[in-house]
């Protein structure tokens, strides 16, 4: 595995697609997160609230986003994230999390983050700020 | 009148960021590495633990603010922010309260819109800043006129 620092400018982490959005995937997150809002669970509260279905939760897209970053965990941290979330996923929606360094400092590297759906529409985006360790 | 709390504080709440919830949280966002949940691979990184995922502050109690009174229901959530001076570390005490830090309410297609934006504070053992979280919540007409009941 290479290092995140040998990154140069305009690079990009290795996207990760995730699986089909499952009702299991979200039962999951509400149980671990203590979201239970219903309309990410239950299809006639989702109704109610005038959703054509039940939708994820915006925090789950943002912790699948995080996992970009894991494989580099032992040479910084991520210092800053920020998410505007901007269009809701349903189930069965198929989404690919990217990453591309904005700048080229090798402490606090800057990323443009986004997660796309399968009509490549951004259905959140924002930056994450990579702190480095410089020992 | 949502706007007449900004500036109100929650008191502080004990948090542990616990061993069995790390493990859970990260499987449920489908990133169950090794130093999230694995001992000795903890024991064995730069950390000398494990540490938690960057959003795993969502499990976190950060107390209440009597008068405000968010729904379970109907609210959107527009914007999130994490500023961390350094990894949470599995195991730990976590000292959390929030804060109301600004209120706004702009006319949409369907009536008036609220913004909301909490400010949330995990301070360590000595009283200082381990990470710092912002969100941004939307409430609408229908909700806003519940909460005031």
């Amino acid at each position: 595995m290479s290092h995140i620092a040998e990154l140069q400018q305009g690079d990009s982490l290795k996207a990760i697609q995730l699986d089909p959005v499952s009702r299991l995937d979200l039962i999951k997150y509400a149980g671990a997160s203590g979201d239970f809002n219903p309309i990410h669970t239950i299809d006639e509260e989702a109704e109610n609230a005038g959703l054509p279905g039940i939708i994820a939760h915006g925090m789950w897209t943002m912790g699948n986003l995080a996992k970009l970053f894991t494989p580099y965990i032992e040479e910084g941290f991520i210092q800053d994230y920020t998410i505007r979330f901007r269009k809701m996923v349903f189930l069965d929606d198929v989404i690919i999390l990217t990453a591309k360094l904005l700048n080229n400092d090798t402490e606090l590297m800057e990323f443009r983050v986004a997660a796309v759906n399968q009509h490549q529409q951004e259905v959140m985006n924002g930056v994450v700020k990579f702190q480095c360790y410089q020992d | 009148m949502i706007k007449e709390l900004i500036g109100k504080q929650s008191e502080p709440v004990k948090n542990t960021v616990e061993r069995g919830a790390v493990k859970k949280f990260a499987q449920a966002i489908g990133d169950p590495a090794p130093i999230y949940i694995n001992e000795a691979a903890g024991r064995n990184s730069k950390y000398k633990r494990n540490i938690a995922p960057s959003t795993f502050p969502v499990t976190f109690d950060f107390g209440s603010i009597s008068e405000l009174k968010l729904p379970n229901k109907g609210l959107i959530h527009g914007e999130q922010s994490f500023h961390y001076k350094r990894p949470l570390l599995v195991g730990e005490d976590v000292y959390c309260h929030m804060e109301i830090k600004d209120y706004v309410e702009k006319k949409g297609s369907n009536g008036y819109l609220g913004f909301l934006i909490l400010n949330q504070y995990g301070m360590d053992t000595n009283d200082a800043l381990i990470f710092k979280e912002k969100s941004m919540i939307i409430i609408n007409e229908t909700v806003r006129k519940e909460m005031l009941v």
